[in-house]
């Protein structure tokens, strides 16, 4: 998925983790009050403790897209739900690699396939009640997920139940087609037996169980558009207050019995969150201790940058998990005269990508440099660098000799293209405008207001050719880690729509194509996940991609935080575990 | 502000005319209006430092052309990444003071280590070009149709006053954002860069006239009921001559005060539109965009300085400027 900001993981750093812990002492449970340098981070927790009581603050610098967990799209709106909402499967709330686990949740176990993948059935756990005491039924799931189906009333949810379930044609969500039949899609034989039927096999249909959207709702409270106003928790907490994109509260659901719930911690008393606070406040009020936790997981500001990692100990403060997304710049085989593979090549041998770093908040808030498409998280990961050069500053030599083989000796000009609203694009497009200029490529910067990127601009085929937007830059997250996540949207040139509004405006090969389709029948994982790394290598040869780097954040750990420790699915803190000391 | 009256000053100061006593005796005679302006602005200390600076700033607006054109010093757009903090991840410039050095002396950008320097001088020539140019557009158009209005009166002048009222109720920073948002890269023969520049010079040009306009109109409605005006037209001059020959010298000095103050509101103007994005394309160097981009930076506070400085001494330089010459051109003003 493209802009918005999504689930995540760490399991490429267990290496690094590795030898860390070795000069470390220890690679768990630290229990130094003050903290480390990513303490929480690489399958650490930082300060464990079972210490219930106080309110835990939180601030997001924006706003939810809902609160609703029918229909929510952020990873860390996912991971928030949690406190207040129970999906049939989540991921496990266990530091490092642990944490990619998927475990059941308001099911009993994970989903058990029949019919070779098309038929999902899940067993719902006895004893689990909504906040009134109603005791949650099967009929309850199967509501939630069929009203999240209706993208008119709630449209910025994910939308993978509508396209995989085997749904009626005519079927527009039950508030506007209340009376059509169902059964073919979701069927619940008894209150504790809930049935998903697809149209055609999927493997990883736990990953669609652990999606919020399956969190029940009961019909009889359900408001619709309007019930992010007044949710009906499942989960340890409840709503106190909610002002809609202002502020709310949550306090202890004296319904949710911790028997029936195995993951989730439940330490603090209380949250207040407050929406709309000042990035850079948000920053100042963590390292003062006014607040203990910026829930989207986005990291510090640029201001706040030098002064955290200037000083050990606001640096003690901080941790800095990665992310699987990778930033990259799109070079389009469609744009003469990049249609030549040498062209390209040549960009790729250009590019500084020290530099493409830098652009992007250096080594901490940016990332590491990246040489591949698929991030190091992904399962599939295959380290190779086809372009390699000293430091990564760039090959001239290799360039020119690429130049030269295209019939370019002297460079060429084409054009960038970057959002305008995104300084860090910004910065990539000057950084690749001084590093290609090298050797004779130039490069005009061109800005595009984000909004429309990919439906008018740089993800318009046609606009592309006409406008000569020879590079785009780009940026890409998967909505969990897996290879056909990662890959499907961006390299698989059948999403490309010749009216504009795909993410993927360069790959366009049938032979990756085909690989594409191997894969995903591929049943068999170790094979399955070992073609994702040959996919990537195929498109890194085609020269199409020029990877930037695989994103990180440097987050700060509110004070008196305890039992913090980085989820690698959502690539920040686990906000299931979080407690506060005394 | 005013000029400071001249009681302070020496005698001969005190009597100009004393001043010129032993200079000429031929010219004796009497001066002309533009050497009594020309006397009195010299006078003016703060309106001559003033305009010095003007003089200095546009110097170093032409230098800073010629600075990656001509002389190859420090290009503005080149980054010296060797300059700022990688391995420590703050990407802040290494060194006190912002990374200042005799090589940089403003210090360099955090991040990228561009020269600052370099950055604010060559962005001086586009702050400039655009609001001495955006200036012209609207005082050119603002005295032809305040004149016209002012002049033939009726339904000429409801037809511009109104026309006047409509620009001035425009919502022009809303305007703005949108029209240089939707430009398309080439138009009117002109692309990139050019086109960029033209649109600006344009926008903020073409809806400030009123201004000028208003000012024109006014002077003209009086100055058409002065003798010399029906003098003239009892011996018989047409409306163009009255117009051009008449009115037009007689509107020099205000109008000539009007560009100087107006051209401080616009370089604020195009500073204010590359603040908010819809400026110069990056990565072309404006004062406006640089601040934009050092407010992120607002712990490093020496990227704000150069910039905010550079707009505040030549938005003070032309307002003290324009105040000494309306001082001076104005006869009531003594």
């Amino acid at each position: 998925m493209r802009s918005k900001r999504v689930v995540t993981a760490v399991a490429a750093g267990a290496a690094v983790a590795m030898v860390l812990s070795a000069c470390g002492g220890g690679s768990s449970s630290s229990s130094n009050a003050a903290g480390e340098f990513d303490a929480a981070n690489k399958g650490q927790i930082f300060n464990p403790s079972d210490r219930k009581g106080g309110t835990l603050k939180v601030a997001n610098p924006g706003t939810w897209d809902s609160l609703d967990p029918g229909e929510t799209y952020y990873g860390y709106s996912w991971n928030f739900a949690r406190l207040y909402s129970r999906a049939l499967v989540t991921f496990k709330p266990a530091p490092g690699d642990g944490s990619t686990e998927l475990v059941p949740d308001l099911a009993e176990s994970l989903g058990e396939p029949s019919d070779g993948g098309k038929t999902w059935t899940y067993k719902l756990r006895e004893g689990v009640k909504f906040e009134d005491g109603t005791p949650v039924t099967s009929k309850d799931v199967a509501y939630a997920v069929l009203r999240s189906t209706d993208k008119e009333e709630f449209p910025n949810g994910p939308a993978y139940f509508e396209q995989f379930l085997d749904l009626p044609a005519d079927y527009k969500g039950p508030y506007k087609t209340p009376d059509v039949d169902t059964s073919s899609a979701i069927t619940t034989p008894d209150d504790r037996t809930v049935v998903f039927h697809l149209k055609q096999a999927f493997g990883g249909f736990d990953y669609f169980a652990q999606l919020s959207q399956t969190a029940p709702v009961p019909q009889a409270k359900d408001t619709g558009k309007r019930y992010k106003e007044k949710v009906v928790s499942t989960g340890p907490y409840k709503f106190e207050t909610n002002e809609i994109d202002k502020r709310f509260t949550l306090v202890r659901n004296d319904q949710w019995d911790a028997a029936t719930d195995p993951n989730r911690k439940a330490l603090p008393d209380r949250y207040e969150v407050e929406m709309g606070v000042e990035a850079n406040d948000v920053d100042n009020r963590l390292l003062s201790g006014d607040l203990h936790l910026e829930v989207t997981g986005n990291g510090i500001q640029q201001a706040s940058l030098s002064r955290v990692l200037g000083d050990p100990a606001l640096k003690a403060q901080a941790d800095n998990p990665g992310n699987p997304r990778l930033n990259y710049t799109s070079i389009v085989p469609t744009v003469a005269p990049l249609d030549n593979l040498d062209c390209r090549k040549a960009i790729e041998f250009a590019a500084d990508r020290a530099s493409y770093q830098n652009a992007y908040g250096g080594p901490f808030s940016g990332g590491d440099i990246a040489s591949t498409v698929l991030p190091p998280q992904i399962p599939g990961y295959q380290k190779f660098d086809l372009y390699a050069s000293p430091e990564s500053k760039g090959d001239l030599d290799k360039a020119k000799q690429a130049l030269a083989a295209c019939g370019k000796p002297d460079g060429f000009e084409t054009n960038i293209a970057y959002r305008s609203e995104r300084p860090k694009e910004k910065a990539a497009a000057e950084s690749l405008q001084q590093s290609l200029a090298r050797v004779g490529i130039k490069l005009t910067l061109k800005a595009f207001p984000q909004g429309d990127y990919f439906s008018q601009f740089a993800g318009n085929p046609g606009y592309v050719v006409k406008n000569n937007l020879g590079l785009v830059i780009n940026s890409w997250g998967a909505d969990w880690n897996d290879g056909f996540g990662f890959l499907s949207q961006i390299v698989d040139s059948r999403v490309i729509r010749e009216n504009g509004g795909s993410s993927n405006v360069s790959v366009r090969f049938p032979e990756i194509d085909s690989m594409l389709d191997a894969a995903f029948a591929e049943t068999d994982n170790a094979k399955r996940e070992q073609a994702w790394g040959e996919i990537d290598k195929a498109v890194m040869e085609q020269a199409v991609i020029l990877p930037g780097v695989y994103a990180k954040f440097l987050m700060l750990r509110g004070k008196g935080l305890t039992n913090v420790f980085v989820n690698q699915s959502y690539g920040m803190y686990d906000y299931t575990a979080l407690g506060l000391s005394g | 502000m005013t000029a400071p009256p001249d009681t302070s000053g020496s005698a001969a100061e005190a009597r100009p005319e004393a001043a010129l006593d032993g200079m000429s005796a031929k010219a004796i005679e009497g001066r002309s209006l533009g050497q009594i302006a020309w006397l009195r602005l010299k006078r003016d200390k703060v309106a001559m430092v003033a305009g010095g600076v003007v003089v200095v700033l546009v110097l170093v607006a032409v230098a800073g052309l010629l600075l990656d054109r001509v002389f190859d010093v420090v290009h503005p757009n080149t980054f010296h990444e060797d300059l700022v903090d990688r391995a420590g991840g703050t990407l802040a410039p290494t060194g006190a003071l912002g990374g200042m050095s005799w090589d940089h002396i403003m210090g360099v950008e955090p991040g990228n280590g561009r020269d600052i320097a370099a950055r604010v001088f060559s962005g001086a020539w586009i702050s400039l070009l655009i609001a001495f140019l955006a200036t012209l557009l609207s005082v050119f158009i603002g005295t032809v149709l305040g004149v016209t209005a002012g002049y033939f009166g009726g339904w000429v002048d409801t037809l511009i006053s109104r026309a006047m009222d409509v620009f001035l109720a425009f919502p022009l920073l809303v305007f703005a954002i949108a029209l240089v948002g939707t430009v398309p890269d080439e138009m009117f023969g002109l692309r990139g860069e050019s086109l960029r520049i033209a649109m600006l010079i344009f926008i903020i040009g073409f809806f400030n006239w009123p201004y000028a306009g208003r000012i024109v109109r006014g002077q003209t409605l009086s100055l058409r009921e002065r003798e010399f005006v029906d003098a003239s037209r009892s011996l018989g001059a047409r409306s163009p001559h009255i117009l051009f020959k008449e009115l037009l010298p007689n509107l020099v000095a205000p109008v000539l005060v009007y560009a100087t103050l107006l051209i401080p509101t616009n370089i604020l103007f195009e500073s204010a539109l590359s603040f908010l994005g819809v400026g110069v394309n990056a990565p072309t160097a404006t004062w406006g965009g640089m601040l934009s981009e050092a407010a992120a930076y607002y712990t490093i506070p020496h990227f704000m300085i150069w910039p905010g400085l550079a707009i505040f001494v030549t938005v003070l330089a032309f307002n003290l400027f324009g105040d000494g010459l309306r001082d001076a051109l104005d006869p009531r003003a003594r």
